[in-house]
């Protein structure tokens, strides 16, 4: 049991587990001997300056970046590494697209598929990865289009739609694929800033239904309050701080954190 | 030389007769183009060193020898008939080439759309052709057009194997009747009238390209 954990409620069920994990890119260290648990249902929030780690923190676990050493566990199971005979040895894609099925990722520039139509865009994977005939899955993507309220919009094309909206339906192709863990990667900051607020309270909405867990990196203190059971301070590759978002936001102990915290309550 | 009308009008469906010919080997060697071409920038991309070096090195060769040099040696060398080796020589000579253009459409497909397949757990396979191929090849459809007008115009190399497009025809002519001028002139013109509305419709599909769908990311850098 890592250090992270101890002040949490005994009975809860890990869900994803870093031990020891380290990535470098070249002599450039970006995550130190990293150890993380994450509780079901949990929403943790990742704070911290650019290039403090917590990018890669959720890359790794989406299997976009493989750690340099060290391993990391989904529901029990290893992610990069595969046992045979009690040995862990590297994972083959097979292996990786039975675990990586847990994950699902929203991203920062949206990443939809400008030559599918948002329903297609919802409903590709579902077909052709979960095996759901076409009604089952435009019925299910239908439901989670509603959910973030572009029902209206499934004949269009990505580029017809405003940023804010991508980003609605990109939340909403993740969730069709009804994944155990969320992750989040400064989702609102290629917003306009009028458009922040709706993409925010969708995920809020999400945040609220409780089953899913959310790992969300991001720089809108007051959103990682409202959401957020922990918060984590990434700072040089290391968890400099970590706590309730009270704890954290509210009553920061470093110098490093109060002054990264200063630095968005001067430009509010 | 003078021009002879009578002589011209005269030879003229003759030599008409080999436009199937030209045109059933540009399109076979294109068809060859294009799925061979695809092939060896799949396999160029194999994270496997070796084999993508040696497909690296089976391309460079083929490049920079004359095709005229492979149709000889591919015809001498296996008995296939000279259609089969036109179109074969042809097709994989200009597979080459277009393999450049399926890298540089497949190259213009941003990183995010991997990390996006990936995130929705599509196995490799799925990712190209779901993702990644429709959105590079429609904005280099106009290149490889120019590469089928391109390979179009060379299908007179064939004649040095004997098969009987329209310059094979128009030289047989004017070997029996000692008059060059008007046969060739007309193969010339046969191409031109053949290959010019080719090259206006590149032209048209270029000026649309913009506007295909998922030719580009718009709406992100919008």
């Amino acid at each position: 049991m890592t250090e992270l954990a101890e002040n949490l409620e005994p009975a809860r069920e890990v869900i994803v587990r870093y031990n020891n994990v380290k990535k470098a890119f070249g002599n450039n260290i970006v995550l130190n001997d990293l150890n993380l648990d994450v509780y079901k249902g949990e929403k943790v929030a990742l704070i911290g300056p650019s290039g403090s780690g917590k990018t890669t923190i959720i890359r790794m676990l989406m299997t976009l970046e493989q750690p340099s050493s060290g391993t990391i566990e989904i529901d029990g199971e290893h992610l990069w590494h595969k046992e045979v005979n009690g040995q862990l040895k590297d994972a083959d894609e097979k292996h990786l697209r039975k675990v990586r099925g847990k994950i699902g990722m929203v991203f920062q520039q949206y990443n939809l598929f400008p030559h599918m139509s948002i329903m297609r865009n919802c409903t590709e994977a579902p077909i052709h990865v979960l095996g759901l005939s076409k009604d089952e899955a435009k019925e299910r993507a239908l439901q989670m289009l509603q959910k973030v309220g572009l029902s209206d919009k499934v004949d269009m094309y990505p580029s017809q739609l405003s940023g804010g909206q991508q980003q609605r339906v990109a939340i909403a192709r993740s969730l069709v694929m009804q994944p155990k863990v969320m992750l989040f990667d400064e989702v609102t900051a290629a917003l306009d800033p009028e458009l922040v607020g709706e993409v925010l309270e969708v995920i809020k909405d999400i945040a609220s239904e409780g089953e899913t867990t959310m790992m969300l990196i991001t720089h809108e203190m007051d959103f990682a309050r409202d959401v957020a059971d922990r918060v984590l301070f990434l700072d040089n590759g290391l968890i400099a701080e970590h706590g309730t978002p009270y704890d954290v936001i509210e009553n920061p102990q470093s110098d490093r954190l109060k002054s990264f915290l200063g630095r968005f309550n001067s430009a509010h | 030389m003078t021009w002879d009308w009578a002589f011209a009008f005269e030879i003229f469906p003759r030599i008409l007769q080999g436009v199937g010919v030209t045109i059933g080997a540009t399109f076979s060697a294109f068809a060859i183009s294009l799925t061979l071409g695809l092939v060896l920038t799949l396999l160029r991309r194999s994270s496997f060193k070796p084999l993508s070096l040696t497909v690296a090195g089976i391309i460079e060769f083929i490049r920079v020898t004359p095709p005229l040099v492979q149709l000889f040696f591919v015809y001498f060398a296996f008995d296939m008939g000279p259609f089969l080796t036109g179109a074969i020589v042809l097709g994989v000579h200009y597979s080459t080439y277009v393999s450049e253009v399926y890298r540089s459409g497949i190259n213009s497909v941003p990183k995010s759309q991997w990390e996006a397949s990936r995130a929705l757990n599509f196995s490799p396979v799925q990712t190209w052709r779901k993702v990644v191929l429709p959105q590079a090849i429609p904005p280099i459809i106009p290149m490889l057009g120019n590469y089928l007008i391109i390979l179009f115009k060379e299908t007179p190399l064939l004649m040095g194997i004997y098969v009987t497009e329209m310059m094979m025809i128009a030289r047989s002519i004017g070997a029996e009747t000692y008059r060059f001028l008007e046969p060739i002139t007309i193969v010339g013109f046969i191409f031109l009238v053949l290959s010019y509305p080719c090259a206006l419709f590149i032209r048209y599909l270029e000026r649309k390209s913009g506007q295909i769908p998922g030719s580009a990311e718009k709406g992100v850098k919008a």
